[in-house]
């Protein structure tokens, strides 16, 4: 391990972290002594820490701010959902089904992620983040009053009713408007959605210790300068953009097969904002801190459920106290201190 | 028809436009996104529906006593939450307000429960103009006229007076303001309490024109608020105001022609295009900047 460069070992550290978390949540599951509202978190966690280092990537290594990230998880949502149920019958085997639906949840956030990243990736800071949030919006709104059916002819779609679609009479409807998909088939497992973490952890990963990485960073630390040293900003801003509305949208997938029914208002303004939370928590840039933050804050509410009304209160109180002690200057210096005695070799 | 729909296009723009004026002065001189000022406006609502409800205040005492909490609990936020991070990053700030927005809406849950109570109209005092068969409600009358009186008393309020030039001062440069002799602490408390105050009128404003009061009221007109801050070029008062009554304009008239339940899309979908075309809003200055 000595011989490895600082990044390698640190990806390498990850990688060995998610698979811990994993062996220590599977035994936990087998031994019975995880409560079954517990395991039943178990997936949500690993598309919430999905979506938290995808995010980290736009925010902490992009460095520009995305306040509408879910919408690209409700695409690869729905997406996944129309794929798994039109595959119903040509790919009987459940894994590959999932597999498929899960590329094509990545293929079309990315698309939407090329759409948007382009007029967006223009404006700058707190205008950019107003525009993605707006675009999130958007995407919640249409896709709450869009009806889609399939039948022998092919897609029916519709922005009023499910009557409206025409669909002859094997046809099916997907997708519901706000009621959204109803009595999707459940594809998804822990094991998925850990094989999913350390896919979308290599890929990030891999990108930000690449020349591209680089590059990108170079912009966030000083646009100017990057672009005098003959950087494209809008290239690399865009490659970062989109590699993680990808990601976001395979998490979206995973997220969406697991669950029976799947609503369009779940991947709305407070669901972009969680995924924030989690990334500036965690530590902007560090793709450690956010898993763990997204890991701990997704199982924090289930533990506080004996405080049933208080808890959100309570995460309120915490999230405003984290914040301002994390930017307190005596603070900073006894954990700075804390750290040299803890590191000290 | 048309008519009818513009002034109430007007008449909801006007609201926006209150709220979207606290958002822009507490961005130009905090340089921040003040996520809870959607939510102050929900307190206020509360506020007035009780102070009139269960103490029978009258209308006019009850919207007072609305701005008087809402004005104590802006300056309340911003010293006990905004004040420790002045020298923070700006996504310090963005979180530490979104936790604020969370405190307030589970507060306002906690004490009125999810129940939505049915707001009494307070401006019922007055009566709606008939012209032939066209009517104006009165509501709406009050709404607009509102917004007009707070617009000059502000614009006047920020040109001619000693603490509104202080205001700009520290708006434009904090550093200098301060060597100037200009308290900026005060100035930036002073702002977040008219900030505030506007709020609690426009929630009672919103509330008397959409009579359902919840703990969520507040959330969506004030991302759409903040969004018409955005528009007209946040950080400038005429911007917001222009900004408000044209979104409340559109939203109607979406609603009305196009579709109900994809006017927030083409809301959104207009403040895009807007901001690709003029990036800074439609009164925002462009700031050039230096290398």
């Amino acid at each position: 391990m000595k011989t490895m460069k600082k990044a390698s070992r640190d990806s390498f550290i990850n990688y060995g972290i998610v698979i811990a978390f994993f062996a220590i949540f599977q035994i936990l599951a087998m031994t019975g002594i995880l409560t079954n509202s517990m395991a039943g978190q178990l997936v949500p966690i690993c598309a919430y820490i999905i979506m938290a280092i995808s995010l980290n990537l736009v925010v902490g290594i992009s460095g520009e701010l995305s306040l509408g990230h879910a919408g690209f998880m409700s695409v690869g949502a729905f997406t996944g959902v129309v794929v798994s149920t039109l595959l119903q019958n040509k790919i009987p085997a459940e894994p590959l089904r999932l597999v498929v639906a899960i590329l094509a949840a990545a293929v079309l956030a990315a698309v939407a992620g090329f759409l948007i990243g382009i007029p967006v990736l223009r404006l700058r800071g707190d205008y950019l983040a107003i525009v993605t949030l707006a675009f999130g919006e958007i995407i919640k709104n249409v896709l709450n009053c869009l009806y889609l059916g399939y039948d022998k002819v092919g897609f029916h779609f519709s922005l009023s009713d499910a009557d409206s679609l025409g669909l002859s009479e094997d046809g099916i409807v997907i997708l519901n408007g706000p009621m959204g998909a109803l009595g999707v088939k459940k594809l998804s497992s822990f094991l998925a959605g850990i094989i999913l973490l350390l896919v979308a952890l290599f890929i990030i990963q891999n990108l930000v210790n690449s020349q591209q990485g680089r590059a990108i960073m170079a912009i966030r630390d000083n646009r100017i300068a990057a672009e005098a040293c003959g950087i494209g900003i809008t290239h690399y801003k865009l490659m970062a953009f989109v590699t993680s509305a990808a990601i976001a949208g395979s998490a979206g997938c995973l997220y969406a097969l697991n669950f029976s029914t799947v609503v369009p208002k779940k991947f709305d303004f407070n669901t972009s904002i969680l995924i924030l939370v989690f990334v500036v928590l965690g530590g902007i840039g560090n793709m450690r801190g956010a898993m763990i933050a997204a890991a701990v804050l997704t199982i924090l509410p289930e533990l506080l459920r004996q405080f049933a009304d208080y808890r959100m209160l309570i995460y309120a109180i915490v999230l405003i106290a984290v914040m301002i002690i994390s930017n307190n200057e005596k603070a900073k210096q006894f954990i700075a201190g804390f750290k040299k005695k803890g590191g000290a070799e | 028809m048309l008519l009818a729909f513009l002034i109430n296009g007007i008449s909801l723009g006007s609201v926006y436009a209150i709220i979207a004026l606290g958002y822009t002065m507490v961005y130009g001189i905090a340089k921040m996104l003040n996520f809870a000022h959607g939510d102050v406006i929900m307190i206020g609502g509360y506020i007035a529906f009780c102070s009139t409800s269960y103490l029978g205040l009258n209308p006019i005492l009850s919207i007072l006593c609305a701005i008087a909490v809402c004005t104590a609990l802006g300056i309340t936020i911003e010293k006990l939450a905004y004040k420790p991070l002045r020298n923070a990053t700006s996504l310090a700030v963005l979180i530490t307000a979104i936790g604020v927005s969370y405190f307030l809406q589970n507060i306002a849950l906690l004490i009125w429960t999810s129940n939505p109570k049915s707001f009494p109209n307070m401006v019922s005092f007055v009566p709606s103009l008939k012209l032939g068969t066209f009517a104006i409600s009165g509501t709406a009358m009050v709404t607009i006229a509102a917004c007009v009186i707070i617009m000059l008393v502000l614009t006047f309020f920020t040109e001619r007076t000693k603490m509104g030039k202080a205001m700009r001062a520290v708006s434009e440069d904090k550093g200098a303001a301060e060597l100037m002799g200009i308290n900026v602490n005060r100035t930036i408390s002073l702002t977040f309490a008219i900030g505030s105050g506007l709020a609690a009128i426009a929630g009672v404003l919103l509330c008397s024109a959409y009579p359902t009061l919840m703990p969520t009221t507040g959330a969506m007109p004030g991302i759409k608020a903040f969004t018409a801050a955005v528009f007209g070029g946040i950080g400038s008062i005429p911007g917001a105001m222009l900004g408000g009554i044209l979104l409340g304009i559109i939203e109607i008239f979406a609603k009305a022609y196009i579709s109900t339940q994809l006017s927030d899309a083409i809301v959104f979908a207009v403040l895009i295009i807007v901001l690709i075309v003029k990036p800074s809003g439609l009164l925002g200055k462009y700031v050039q900047e230096k290398v």
